[in-house]
């Protein structure tokens, strides 16, 4: 019985519970069905026991479908999330899956989409047992490319890595392509790989994919390696042994990493904020407590502002003012503020800052 | 699947209401954050309204503390876009919901 999955039923309606629950137990990997009428049920439910799937619906009195998901999101990342509603409205449809649901089914009336719903599930739960990697924390992404490799998988790799989207695609278990950004095949990969965090999903292979990368994935991830190592013991050799400065002057300082992502074109100053801590690393702020300070109180306000409104998450807080644009990203808890020249507009800050994040993320 | 059909369809037409649309227009605040004009939908809840209102004006208001005054704030969510001018201490809210696939 343990290896069956178990997959959570929230409606508050008790008859279509049961017809559901009879439904989804025919499924071909016999799940175990579990039912909840309440949001706050269906969340006590999930901490007392691991469940592989929630499937919810969006009406339902006091606390509805959008509010349990948004609590769910939080509390139980890897949860996989369905949503089962007969709301047509597209506006619900963008927002469950803005809160990260992996589908959003309409309640089937008819055979067929009965049909389609059961599929649509074992699907989801056939991801599970296949593997994917939502929530593989562990595995780098060099684990994930050579597994790919030697189960002979044809895929195609898509890599989030905050705002910028890798992918590397797979043929038999080649690597045929890559791409980030402005770059294309092995120069793309070398760069995916320098990532260290990311969010992985496997999607079907392209029937028709042009090959660009011709090196087998052993010598590409050689070479990669060898590149990053490289890159990596540069500044620690610099730092070891600083060149010497014309004139006679002190030796240069290692640079900070802010002082690197404040190099692009029209930042003025970097402020990075950690979660838990009143400690804060600026680059070039006049009176950066008090930013700081501003950064930690407003990005939680309004963090806390798009929960109540069920808004999804807060990709970015832009302010515009008379001396500077200002632009904040978080990113696992810890806050980046960026200072722009107040010259500059809306949309080149906007570009600007989604460099910065991709550098300051990579 | 008549019984389907039957169960569920006219349900769910009775409670639409339980769920909130995210709202389409704007709305103007004075500076102790009374509502003095909207193009809300009325549908949305006051309450949440009751919600925006301080968390804009609180973040202008510390902005000018922190010596950057900033007249306008842009919060950009996955299903909504909030931007806020300020307007002599209050502010004028414009909100804006992302369809699927909008960035």
């Amino acid at each position: 019985m343990s290896g069956q999955h178990k997959i959570l039923l929230l409606d508050d309606d008790q008859d279509l519970l049961e017809l559901y629950r009879e439904m989804l137990g025919r499924l071909p990997s016999r799940p175990l069905i579990y039912v909840a009428t309440s949001g706050a049920r269906a969340i006590s439910l999930l901490e007392s026991e691991p469940f592989a799937l929630l499937i919810s619906d969006l009406n339902m009195p006091r606390m509805d479908g959008l509010q349990v998901l948004t609590i769910v999101r939080r509390k139980f990342p890897h949860l996989r999330t369905a949503v089962m509603t007969s709301v047509v409205d597209p506006q619900f449809r963008a927002r469950a899956y803005a809160m990260g649901v992996d589908l959003f089914l309409e309640k089937p009336n008819t055979s067929q989409e009965v049909n389609f719903f059961m599929d649509c599930i074992e699907s989801l739960l056939g991801r599970e047992v296949d593997g994917g990697f939502r929530g593989v924390q562990s595995k780098s992404l060099v684990d994930i490319i050579q597994l790919e490799c030697l189960s002979q998988s044809s895929s195609l790799l898509k890599i989030t890595n905050g705002p910028v989207v890798g992918k590397i695609w797979f043929q038999n278990g080649e690597v045929i392509d890559a791409e980030t950004q402005d770059l294309k095949a092995e120069e793309a990969f070398r760069k995916i790989l320098s990532w260290r965090t990311g969010a992985f999903e496997i999607l079907p292979p392209e029937p028709v994919r042009t090959r660009t990368i011709f090196t087998s994935y052993q010598g590409l991830l050689l070479e990669t390696a060898q590149a990053l190592d490289e890159a990596q013991a540069a500044p620690e050799m610099a730092g070891e042994l600083p060149p010497p400065e014309e004139g006679g002057g002190p030796p240069a300082q290692a640079e900070s990493p802010l002082a690197r992502l404040a190099k692009f074109n029209g930042v003025e100053f970097v402020i990075k904020v950690p979660p838990d801590t009143l400690q804060f690393e600026c680059w070039g702020a006049e009176n950066p407590d008090r930013i700081a300070s501003w950064v930690r109180q407003s990005a939680q306000r309004f963090r806390t502002l798009g929960d109540h409104l069920q808004a999804g998450q807060l990709n970015q807080l832009e302010g515009t003012g008379p001396q500077w644009s200002l632009a904040l990203a978080s990113r696992e808890g810890t806050e980046l503020c960026v200072g722009f020249s107040r010259s500059m507009s809306q949309e080149l800050v906007r570009e600007t800052m989604s460099k910065v994040v991709a550098q300051w993320v990579s | 699947m008549g019984f389907l059909s039957f169960r569920s369809k006219p349900r769910e037409a009775e409670v639409t209401s339980a769920l909130v649309r995210l709202p389409s227009g704007s709305c103007t605040v004075d500076p102790s954050g009374k509502v003095v004009a909207s193009t809300l939908p009325r549908a949305f809840p006051g309450v949440l309204v009751a919600e925006i209102t301080p968390a804009v004006l609180t973040t202008f208001q510390a902005a000018r503390e922190a010596q950057m005054p900033l007249t306008e704030i842009v919060a950009d969510y996955s299903a909504l876009k909030l931007t806020a001018r300020e307007l002599r201490g209050g502010a004028i809210i414009f909100l804006a919901p992302r369809s699927l696939g909008q960035r």
